[in-house]
C-alpha cells in the first residue's frame, strides 16, 4: 500500500517516475536518432555546395544569366554590382523564368512577376525571389548554394561588387 | 473374409485434400455458423447477421469496395515493384519499358494507377456514408477516428506514388505539394528539406517517397484495416438502417452469414473487379515527357485530389489558405463524434425530413455561392492593391477569411431560427455547405483554371506549347 501521507516519495513511486523518465528520455532520443538520419545528405560538387559560375568579365553590366546546375541566376546590375538569385519561385516552387523582352522574372505557375533584382512586382509571390550567398574571388564568381538568403525587400547590401 | 480385408488408405491427394477443406460447407445452419467462426477469414463476420444491415442501399457497399481496391493495390503494387528502381531518372525509363516492354506491364500499371483514384473518390463517400446516417456515435467514435487516419493514409499513399513515375506531371505536382508544407510557421522550411531529403525534389526524394510508399504507408493502412473491421464487430455490427417515420428498432431478422452475406460480398467484389479490369484495360493511366527541374509547365497544377486547396491558395496568403482552413476541418472532421451525441437518428438518412430538407438547401446554396465568391475574388476584391501598406497577412488573409466566414455564420443562423433546426441538423447543413463548396473548388480548379492559373471555360481552354 502506498502511504499517500507520507512526505517522502516511496519506494514505488520513485521507481514508477524514474522509469517513465527513463523511458521518455530512451524515446526522444531515438526520435533524434530518427530524424538525424533522414537529414538531407548532400553531395560534393553538386547544388547545395560552393559552385563557380564563371569570371567576372563573363558577365555584362545589366544582365542575367541562368546557371541551370546551380539553380540560380547571375544577375549583374546596371552599376556593376552582382546578385545570385535563386530560380525556385517563393510561391510553391516552380522554375522562374527570365522573360528577356518583358525584363521581368514571370513564373508560369500562378504568375508571379518579379523584377530584375527579384523584387515582387505582381502576388501571389509573399517575398522576393531568395538569394545565394556571392563570393567574388581572384576575379572569379562563386557562389555558395548551401547558403540560402531569404530576405523580405531588396536593398544594396546584398549587392556584391568586384 | 471381406471384412477382415483393411479399407483402402486414402491417398495422399485425397488427405491433402481432405486437410484444407474438411467435409465442403456444410449443408445445416449450425455446421456452417460454426465454419464462420472456426476460418481465420470469415471470422470478421458474425455467424449470423441482420437482414437489415445488409441492405445494398444503406452501406452501398463502400467499405468493402474500399477494402477491394486496397487489396488490388497490394496485389499490383508488389508486382510493380519487380520492374522499378526509385532513381532518377531510370524511375521514367522503368515506366517506359513497363508501358511498352513488360507482358502486361501497361495493364498492371493501370489498374494500380486507376484503383488508387478510385479508391480517394470511394473512402471519402464512405465517409460521407457514415456521416450522414449517424454511425460515427457512441460507440463507434474510435472506429470513425481510425476511418479518419486511414484515409489520410490513403490521401499519403496517392500522394507519394504521384512521383514515382517521375515524368513533368509527377515533378511539378510534388514541387508545388510540398511547397506548402513551407508555410507551416517555424519548422515549415525544415519539414520541406526533411521531406524532400534536400532544397528540391531530387533523387532523394524519389527515394524517401518511394520507401514511404512500400513500406510504412501500406503497412500502416492494412494494420489499421484489421482493426476498423474488427471493431465493426466490437461495436455490435453495423448500425441499422430505419426510416425517419419509425425510429424504432425495425425487427430484427437474422440469416446464417454462409450464404447470405458471403454470397454476396463475393459477387460484388467479382462485379466490381471486372468493371476495373474493363476500364484499366481501355484507359491508360496519364504519362508525360521526363522530368525537367528546369521547366516548370505552364499552368502547374497538384494532384486532382490536392485541387481544392490550391484553389483555396489562389484566394488566401499560403498560412491561412494551406495551412489554418485544412487544419480547422480536419480537427472538425476529427472530433464531430464528440460533438453530436443524438442517438435517436442513427441509422437515419439525413437524420430527420428536415434534416433532407436543410441538406439539399444546403447543397443548393452553396453550389450558387461558391463559383459567384471565386468570380468576385478573381475580378472584384483585390484587397492587397486597396489596403497597400497592411502586412499581406491581414489583407490577403484574415480580411477575406472574415468575408467568407460571416456569411457562413448568418446561415448557421438563420436556419436555427427560421427551421428550428437542432444542433445535428445545424451540423449536417454546415457540413453539406462547406463540404459542397470544397468540391465545387476542387472542379473549378480541374477544368477551369488554365495558363497562369487564370479562368477559363473548358471549352475554351488555350494549350500551351513548350
Ligand atoms: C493505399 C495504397 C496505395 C495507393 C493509393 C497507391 C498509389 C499509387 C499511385 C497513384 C502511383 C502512381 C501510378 C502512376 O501514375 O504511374 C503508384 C505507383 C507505384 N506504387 Fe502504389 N499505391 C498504393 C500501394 C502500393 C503498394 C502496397 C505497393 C508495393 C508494395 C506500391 C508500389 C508502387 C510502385 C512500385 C509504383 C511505381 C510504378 C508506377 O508508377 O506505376 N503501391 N502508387
Ligand atoms: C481504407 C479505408 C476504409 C476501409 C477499407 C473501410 C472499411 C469498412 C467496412 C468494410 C465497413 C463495414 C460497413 C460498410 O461497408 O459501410 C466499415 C464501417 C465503418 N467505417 Fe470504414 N473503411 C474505411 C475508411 C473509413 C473512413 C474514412 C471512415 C470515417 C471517417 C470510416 C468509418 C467507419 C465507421 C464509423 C463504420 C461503422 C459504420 C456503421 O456501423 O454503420 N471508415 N468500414
Ligand atoms: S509557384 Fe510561382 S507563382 Fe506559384
Amino acid at each position: 500500500m502506498t502511504d499517500t501521507q507520507s512526505p517522502n516519495l516511496s519506494r514505488r513511486d520513485f521507481l514508477k517516475i524514474a522509469w517513465a523518465f527513463f523511458g521518455g528520455v530512451a524515446a526522444l532520443e531515438t526520435a533524434g536518432v530518427f530524424l538525424a538520419y533522414l537529414q538531407p545528405r548532400l553531395a560534393e560538387g553538386e547544388f547545395g555546395s560552393v559552385i563557380t559560375a564563371g569570371l567576372v568579365d563573363d558577365f555584362p553590366a545589366n544582365s542575367v544569366t541562368h546557371i541551370p546546375n546551380g539553380r540560380f541566376y547571375i544577375v549583374r546590375i546596371g552599376d556593376g554590382g552582382f546578385l545570385a538569385v535563386y530560380h525556385r519561385c517563393t510561391h510553391l516552387g516552380c522554375t522562374v523564368p527570365w522573360d528577356q523582352t518583358a525584363q521581368k522574372f514571370i513564373c508560369p505557375c500562378h504568375n508571379s512577376q518579379f523584377d530584375q533584382q527579384g523584387t515582387v512586382e505582381n502576388p501571389p509571390a509573399p517575398r522576393p525571389l531568395d538569394l545565394f550567398a556571392l563570393a567574388i574571388e581572384d576575379g572569379e564568381v562563386k557562389v555558395d548554394t548551401g547558403n540560402l538568403i531569404q530576405r523580405q525587400t531588396y536593398d544594396m547590401a546584398q549587392v556584391v561588387y568586384p | 473374409m471381406d471384412e477382415q480385408t483393411p479399407k483402402p488408405e486414402p491417398s495422399i491427394f485425397e488427405r491433402m485434400r481432405n486437410r484444407l477443406t474438411p467435409d465442403g460447407v456444410p449443408a445445416d445452419e449450425r455446421g456452417r455458423m460454426r465454419m464462420v467462426m472456426e476460418s481465420l477469414v470469415l471470422h470478421i463476420h458474425p455467424a449470423k447477421t441482420d437482414v437489415n444491415s445488409m441492405k445494398w442501399t444503406y452501406t452501398w457497399g463502400l467499405g468493402g469496395l474500399s477494402a477491394l481496391l486496397m487489396t488490388i493495390l497490394g496485389l499490383t503494387g508488389i508486382i510493380l515493384i519487380n520492374n522499378y528502381t526509385p532513381a532518377a531518372p531510370q524511375a521514367y525509363l522503368d515506366i517506359l519499358e513497363i508501358n511498352s516492354n513488360v507482358w502486361f506491364g501497361e495493364l498492371i500499371r493501370n489498374l494500380h494507377h486507376w484503383s488508387a483514384n478510385l479508391l480517394i473518390v470511394v473512402a471519402v463517400l464512405h465517409l460521407i456514408r457514415v456521416f450522414v446516417t449517424g454511425a460515427y456515435r457512441p460507440p463507434r467514435e474510435l472506429n470513425w477516428l481510425i476511418g479518419v487516419v486511414m484515409l489520410l493514409l490513403v490521401v499519403g499513399a496517392n500522394f507519394t506514388g504521384y512521383l514515382l513515375p517521375w515524368d513533368q506531371l509527377a515533378y511539378w505536382a510534388i514541387t508545388v505539394g510540398t511547397s506548402i508544407i513551407s508555410y507551416i510557421p517555424l519548422i515549415g522550411q525544415w519539414l520541406m528539406q526533411l521531406v524532400l531529403g534536400g532544397p528540391e525534389v531530387g533523387a532523394n526524394t524519389l527515394l524517401n517517397f518511394y520507401s514511404m510508399h512500400i513500406s510504412f504507408i501500406p503497412l500502416a493502412i492494412f494494420g489499421l484495416m484489421s482493426y476498423h473491421f474488427w471493431r465493426v464487430r466490437k461495436d455490435g455490427g453495423l448500425t441499422l438502417p430505419k426510416s425517419s417515420k419509425q425510429l424504432d428498432d425495425p425487427k430484427p431478422e437474422r440469416v446464417t452469414t454462409i450464404p447470405h452475406l458471403v454470397n454476396r460480398e463475393f459477387i460484388f467484389a467479382l462485379g466490381w473487379s471486372a468493371a476495373i479490369l474493363l476500364f484499366a484495360m481501355f484507359v491508360p493511366a496519364p504519362l508525360e515527357g521526363i522530368a525537367n527541374p528546369a521547366l516548370s509547365p505552364n499552368p502547374a497544377k497538384a494532384p486532382w485530389y490536392f485541387m481544392g486547396l490550391q484553389e483555396l491558395l489562389l484566394h488566401f496568403h499560403p498560412l491561412i489558405g494551406a495551412i489554418v482552413i485544412p487544419s480547422l476541418a480536419i480537427i472538425a472532421i476529427f472530433t464531430i463524434p464528440f460533438f453530436d451525441l443524438n442517438l435517436k437518428s442513427v441509422g437515419v438518412y439525413f437524420r430527420s425530413q428536415r434534416g433532407r430538407y436543410l441538406t439539399a438547401l444546403a447543397i443548393g446554396i452553396s453550389l450558387i455561392a461558391t463559383p459567384v465568391w471565386v468570380l468576385l475574388d478573381e475580378y472584384v476584391l483585390n484587397w492587397t492593391l486597396w489596403l497597400p501598406t497592411w502586412n499581406t497577412l491581414i489583407s490577403n488573409g484574415l480580411i477575406p477569411l472574415a468575408v467568407i466566414l460571416l456569411p457562413v455564420i448568418f446561415l448557421d443562423d438563420w436556419i436555427a431560427k427560421k427551421f428550428q433546426a437542432d444542433t445535428e441538423e445545424r451540423a449536417l447543413f454546415n457540413a453539406a455547405f462547406l463540404f459542397t463548396a470544397f468540391i465545387v473548388l476542387t472542379l473549378i480548379g480541374i477544368y477551369f483554371r488554365g495558363p497562369g492559373m487564370s479562368l477559363y471555360l473548358p471549352w475554351n481552354m488555350p494549350v500551351v506549347v513548350h
